[in-house]
């Protein structure tokens, strides 16, 4: 029994030794996505709290620790509370799959990238939750539009995932990034990695599909009646899902931890920071994206996700399978 | 093994526990929520059990997405609180008819596992030869081969549930003005203004 509880310390150990410098980076990209919209508008962004104004989300963590947590009265409280909790959750257990190194992974499970795709959509729940229980009409007009939106596009992201899966053979996230060693599937498959991006801004709900939100008509949408860290909890959530997709997005297309070329100077860089600098590479996109990009309409947005994402994914398949069929190149297992 | 027992029986305390408040929980909303966290432990024993693959789709085909879809219309018709639930006293009409529903699958089940535990190899009419693959290579090579057939037509049958889902619903909308993009793409401003000159008291007929 004692070894159990041996195993189990040293798990948490490890779990903590993953979560902190997430939720540490979470609030780093908090900033630079402030910084890269200010710059692309000719403003400086945040930059008075510390060097570069880097502690600006701290400070802002800070506000919302000792703001009032506001329930509504006629809120359903359990799952008023509850709809944050599982959004961070959510966002943070997915990170136990992610490999940042061919040794550097929390659990390194068979169908690694089927447990990311589980998770990824299950967010959804969050916000159904909170837009539900708030009992108000602009969170329950959000969290329909965040439903119908992520359902949509969960579709188009899990074609795409059946693609690179054809070129690997293996559910295993390591052997997704390894098959890339002699090509990174981003040039193979590379309007395949558009359409992820993309799927991926409107599964995270990021400008221009920000409609769940959309100030304009839904003052804030699902999460207008939350406060204070309740508030600050979805915030986090959301950017750490932002941050997941761009991870999976590093690990299917971008060849994860490996570099550009094998070559002496390029593989000195240790395998984390190359990963580190794709995450932050398709970060740089998504804010870029949201500076420059008008947001979308709704009946354009589901045009664009059934109409033309899905059969366009669907057509790449059966054009992936064929080439690898006709080439012979499709992976053999060991089996 | 105490510890993969301790796993065991969590779970499957929550899944009976969920699935009897799917029932018995007088909001409706409440029953969508226990239904979630029943096939988010059902997965669970799936992946406790080494079938990770079937676990894994199990959250994502019923967790991710038609569950999303109940909770999406259970919402939408804002059903209110049932009045009447058999512990109340009242009589309802559907009791017989989920008693019967309820005693066919359980006849199922018990016919089922019982061939299963008299002969192993009853049911089996596969030629799988399990090894050290992992069972997503395992299904995949049973689905692909032996089942093919049960296969397509299962898609089939989803396909033309889809269909008469879509015809059932669909509508023809007169006087909707569609968006083309190409046609949006494709405009320049020589062809996008006109002018005209305009009579006195005649005015001019715009095109739409």
């Amino acid at each position: 029994m004692l070894e159990y509880f041996q195993i189990l310390g040293q798990e948490v150990y490890k779990i903590l030794f993953l979560l902190v410098p997430i939720l540490v980076s979470v609030a780093m990209i908090v900033w630079l996505d402030r910084r890269v919209w200010g710059l692309v508008q000719k403003r400086r962004g945040p930059n008075v709290v510390g060097p570069f104004g880097l502690f600006q989300t701290l400070a802002d963590a800070l506000k919302y620790i000792f703001k009032e947590i506001i329930i509504p009265a006629s809120a359903n409280k359990v799952v008023f509370i509850l709809a944050p909790i599982v959004t961070m959750t959510l966002a943070l257990v997915a990170w136990a799959v992610i490999p940042m190194s061919e040794e550097l992974v929390l659990s390194d499970i068979n169908v690694g990238i089927l447990y990311l795709f589980a998770i990824s959509s299950l967010g959804v729940y969050g916000i159904i939750m909170g837009g539900w229980a708030s009992n108000s009409k602009y969170p329950f007009l959000g969290a329909i539009r965040s439903a119908a939106q992520m359902v949509s596009y969960e579709v188009s992201i899990g074609i795409i995932i059946i693609n690179v899966l054809l070129c690997v053979g293996s559910l295993n996230l390591k052997d997704i990034v390894l098959a890339q060693k002699d090509i990174w599937f981003i040039i193979p498959l590379f309007p395949m990695f558009v359409i992820f991006f993309i799927s991926a801004l409107a599964e995270t709900n990021r400008p221009p599909f920000d409609l769940p939100e959309a100030e304009a008509e839904l003052v804030a949408g699902y999460q207008t009646e939350y406060s204070g860290m309740m508030y600050a909890m979805f915030w986090l959530g959301e950017y750490a899902n932002i941050l997941l997709m761009c991870a999976m997005g590093s690990l299917l297309f971008l060849g994860g931890w490996l570099p550009i070329i094998d070559i002496y100077p390029l593989n000195i860089l240790p395998s984390p920071i190359w990963m580190i600098l794709k995450i932050l590479f398709l970060f740089f996109l998504f804010a870029l994206i949201k500076a420059i990009v008008p947001r979308y309409r709704y009946d354009q947005l589901m045009k664009l996700g059934w109409k033309i994402f899905l059969p366009f994914s669907l057509i790449y398949l059966v054009l992936t399978a064929s080439s690898l069929f006709y080439f012979d190149k499709l992976p053999k297992g060991n089996f | 093994m105490i510890v993969h027992s301790i796993f065991f029986y969590f779970f499957s305390i929550i899944a009976i526990f969920s699935s009897l408040m799917v029932i018995t929980s007088r909001n409706t909303i409440n029953s969508v929520f226990f239904l979630i966290l029943d096939f988010i432990s059902v997965g669970c024993l799936f992946i406790m059990v080494g079938a990770e693959f079937l676990g894994m789709i199990l959250l994502i085909v019923y967790v991710g997405a038609v569950a999303v879809l109940f909770l999406f219309v259970v919402m939408m018709l804002n059903v209110a609180e049932q009045k009447n639930s058999w512990f109340t006293g009242k009589e309802t009409k559907h009791i017989h008819s989920g008693l019967i529903v309820g005693n066919l699958v359980l006849l199922e089940l018990l016919v089922v596992v019982g061939g299963w535990k008299y002969k192993d190899d009853l049911m089996s009419s596969s030629t799988l030869i399990l090894s050290n693959t992992s069972n997503t290579h395992q299904i995949g090579l049973v689905m692909y081969t032996d089942f093919i057939l049960y296969f397509q037509l299962a898609g089939v049958i989803l396909l033309l549930s889809m269909i008469g889902a879509i015809l059932l619903t669909f509508r023809e909308r007169v006087g909707v003005k569609r968006q083309s993009y190409i046609k949006q793409i494709s405009r320049n401003p020589s062809s996008a203004v006109e002018l005209k000159d305009v009579e006195s008291n005649k005015g001019v007929k715009i095109d739409d």
